[in-house]
This record gives structure tokens, sequence and C-alpha cells, in this order.
């Protein structure tokens, strides 16, 4: 190792930092023309999401930075509030990558009363008004992940989609073997993403109800969540549901994630009381979307990673 | 045994796969923003030199290779090996002709070479990038030529053979770059 100085000067340059000021502004009167009035809670929180895949950062004596705005938002929903959206940085643990910072920042909001497919023409609405590009593909998650897999998600089992990811060569070492949940993100993230949304954002829907925390499950199909995705350039652009309301089901959802950080040699969270109790009040039906703001500025710039339009990427903090 | 966790994860990073040793050419994080963590890499085999790409479960450790290069002195070849030697602890490594593999034509003895030792046994032997090398076999030159036109092929002291400009004569001593195999200059004797 070397002990030069960490570099001092910006990741981004004068030119892309106007640029971001000039999205936010664009997101900002986008959200204000439809009546979606903005909130800044905070970014301490008292408990992290409880889910398999996403570590917070802790915070000494405090909490935790939030992964996303998501359980303070849900709470004045539950309060009363109308429609809201929180554009703000978020934090996670371990996170660092070409398309990966563990701070970025975060578009996220919900409208009370819309349904999921509101929301996805919203996003889309969204991203033609700021990006100047449209979706230009919605398709089912199982559809999308037949095409490219072979398989289909809903009945193949942990063995049939082990064999997949073997023949492809992208099985890891130490797989969790009869993990339904695993194997699927693998197959997704790595042989199915990268091909989704090279000619314009695709919006693919209806993901396995596997892992479904805060989200609702589809009425006539159990397997299904209502949750959908927007990818651009095999890059995850933004993440949305039709929010789920029962309480019991969400208590269920975060106890059966504990177990699976568990199995996973992974520590369990303390499960979000304050959330978990505005829920028991009562949380109107909603549908939310959380989008990253910096990758959406990095593929409208051309950038093959975020690092060009963050002030001051990870290593350069 | 020393490990290395895929956060620690960069090109140039030298791990143990499958009992071989690899070099990172590339490191990917991938993780969808609900669910697993991975780390795509493709990694080169530093004994047969094929990339290929592995997928780690993000958090996971491989093991270390012990793997670095010295720069070493070339004394001499036997029926077995090829005979390096620290310059400075004089110490010996004995390298194999696998390892020496296309750096071989270019070898004479004192010259440096990078060698890259894995758990103390050379690897892989990098020729100097220019040598300075005798002609032992050429046609007559050609008088009266002496910049431009054709080429012929010279055969060097190694056993070497590269093309030439037509008015370099046997015994001349030449500047060879190695990683084109191509005639640079005549040496000028200093």
């Amino acid at each position: 190792m070397t002990d030069e100085a960490p570099s001092w000067r910006p990741s981004a340059t004068r030119e892309t930092l106007a640029r971001r000021a000039a999205l936010l502004a664009d997101v900002r009167r986008f959200m204000a023309e439809r009546g979606v009035m903005e909130v800044d809670t905070g970014v301490i929180g008292r408990a992290p999401p409880a889910e398999r895949g996403l570590d917070a950062l802790s915070v000494k004596d405090a909490g935790w930075l939030a992964p996303s705005p998501e359980h303070a938002l849900k709470r004045l929903l539950a309060d009363g509030s109308d429609a809201i959206y929180q554009l703000g940085h978020v934090f996670r643990a371990g996170e660092s990558g070409r398309w990966h910072n563990p701070e970025f920042s975060m578009l996220e909001w919900y409208r009370p009363g819309a349904t999921m497919s509101d929301v996805v023409e919203e996003t889309a609405a969204l991203l033609a008004t700021v990006a100047d590009t449209s979706v230009v593909e919605r398709v089912r998650y199982r559809d999308v992940f037949r095409e490219h897999v072979g398989l289909d998600p809903l009945t193949a089992g942990p063995a049939a989609l082990a064999r997949v990811a073997n023949e492809r060569g992208v099985a890891p070492p130490g797989a969790p073997a009869d993990s339904r949940v695993f194997w699927l993100d693998l197959l997704m993230s790595v042989v199915v993403q990268p091909r989704l949304g090279r000619d314009g954002p695709v919006c693919v829907s209806g993901f396995p109800a596997d892992d479904a925390v805060l989200v609702e499950i589809e009425p006539a199909d159990a397997r299904l969540s209502r949750r959908f995705e927007i990818y651009w350039q095999g890059v995850e652009l933004a993440n949305g549901a039709q929010e789920l309301t029962d309480p019991a089901r969400a208590r269920a959802a975060m106890a059966r994630e504990n177990e699976a950080r568990e199995a996973a040699g992974v520590a369990p969270v303390p499960v979000d009381a304050a959330l978990l109790a505005a829920m028991d009040y009562g949380l109107p039906a909603s549908a939310g979307v959380a989008l990253g703001v910096d990758r959406l500025l990095a593929l409208m710039l051309g950038h093959d990673g975020i690092g060009a339009v963050l002030p001051f990427a990870w290593a350069r903090r | 045994m020393a490990q290395f966790n895929t956060n620690q994860f960069k090109g140039g990073l030298k791990i143990i796969l499958d009992g071989d040793p690899y070099t990172i050419v590339e490191n990917e994080f991938v993780k969808p923003g609900k669910g697993q963590a991975f780390n795509r890499v493709k990694v080169r085999n530093l004994k047969t030199n094929r990339t290929v790409e592995r997928t780690f479960k993000s958090g996971d450790s491989v093991e270390a290779a012990d793997v670095f290069n010295l720069d070493l002195q070339y004394l001499y070849q036997d029926d077995e090996f090829y005979h390096f030697m620290e310059p400075n602890s004089f110490e010996q490594y004995q390298a194999s002709e696998a390892a020496v593999g296309d750096a071989a034509k270019w070898l004479k003895p004192q010259d440096h070479c990078d060698v890259t030792l894995w758990n103390g046994v050379p690897l892989q032997v990098d020729a100097p990038n220019f040598v300075t090398l005798a002609v032992t076999e050429t046609d007559p030159g050609v008088r009266g030529n002496t910049s431009s036109g054709g080429t012929k092929p010279a055969t060097l002291e190694t056993g070497a053979v590269v093309q030439v400009p037509l008015f370099i004569e046997e015994g001349e001593v030449l500047r060879v770059d190695t990683r084109k195999g191509e005639y640079v200059s005549r040496a000028t004797e200093s």
C-alpha cells in the first residue's frame, strides 16, 4: 500500500455538476407540476429494513442510515399525507462498484389511491420529461426470464435453476444450493439483466413473491408480487410496487427475511416497530417507486458507471 | 494462508482458483436493489494465460496466491532448466521450459529478465523489452542500399530469426524489440 494522499479533486467535471443540478431541478419541477409534495425526512432511522439482500450502515449510538426513505414516507402516508416524494441521499453498506456507491441519490415517491400501473405510467412520464427517453417495452418477469434462461421462474425448483447456472458457468462457489431466491437473483442479475433495455428503458413486472417484503401479492396468483423494475442499458434504474398494507403480512415477511439472513450467516436486524405501528394504524392503499438518480444521469450522459456523475465518488470521499 | 475478500478484488490481484494461480483482469460488482450481491470477475490463469469469467458471492473470501516478480539475471540452460540468479542475494532459480516459453529465443547469459514466481518457483519469464544480439547468419549485404528497401531474415546468436534491412552483415550486433520480434537498429557499442 502507498500512503499517497487521496485526491482532493472532484470525480465529476464542472460541466457534469451543472447537468446534475439541472436534472435535480427538472425532477422537482415535474413533481411540483403533478402535485407531489417534497418531504425531507431524516437519514437516520431507528431500524433498517429487514431484507436479506440489504445491509444498512449503522451510526454509533444513533441508529441506521436509511437505505431508502420508504419507512419514513409510509409513516407520513399513514398520518394522512397525500402524494409525497423525497429526493436525497441513501446509504447501503458494501455496495461499491461501477454502478454502485455506498452513498447515492434516490428519488422515491408514493401516491395514495394509485395502482402500480399508475406509477409505472408516471415513471415513464418522468423519464420522458427529464431524460427525453421513453419506456419502449413492458414485459413480464416470467416471460423475460424464460426467454433468456429457458426456465419458468415460477415453477422451476432450486436444482433446475442451479443446473442452468452451472451450464452457463455463472454459479459461484459456496452457493446455497436449495435457495430458490438465490438462484433467481443470480440468473436475473448475471444472465437476464445485462440484455435488458438496449433500445431504451424497459419495464419488467410481476416478480416472484418469494422475497417480497412490503409489496402486495398478486391476488390472482400468490406466486407473484406486484412489483416492477425499470432497466435501461442493462442497468437497474427504478423499483416500484403496489405497497403492502397488511401489517400481519409485513411482520411475517420481515421474520422470514431475518431467518434468511441468519441462514446466510448474516446478523438479523431489529424490525422497525414504528413502521409496523403505522401499518397497524392504517396505511392507505398506495403505489410507489424509487429511482437511482446518479444512474439516470450517468445513462443520460453516456457514462459507463456513476463515478463520473458523483461530485466525490466513494474513493474520493 | 492469506485470503482476499471480494471487496478487496481489483485488477492485478493474484488469487488461487482450483489450485492454479490467477490474476484478476476485471472485477464487476453486481447487485439487484432487492437481492444478493455478486462479483463477476475476469481472471487470467498465470500458467496457461487463458482468461475466464467467474462469479463469487460478495463477501466471500478467496485464497491469495503467493505470486511476485523479481528482476533475475539469466545464467545458462541445461537439459532440464533455465537457470537464473538474483544479482544481490546470488540466490538461484530454475525455470522450466514451459515457464520460459517464447522468451527462450531472446535469452542471452547476463541479461536481466522480469520473472514471475509462484511459491518461490518461476511461473513466467518475460524477456527484456529490448535485447542486443549478434547476427550469426544472414545472406550477404547489398552494397549501396543503406537505408530503405527490402528486408531479409537474419539468425541471431540465441537462434531467433528476425527481419533485418538488406545492408546488415553477419557478425553485426543489433538492437531488437522482443515484444514485436522486430529489428530496431544497429547497436552502438558504448
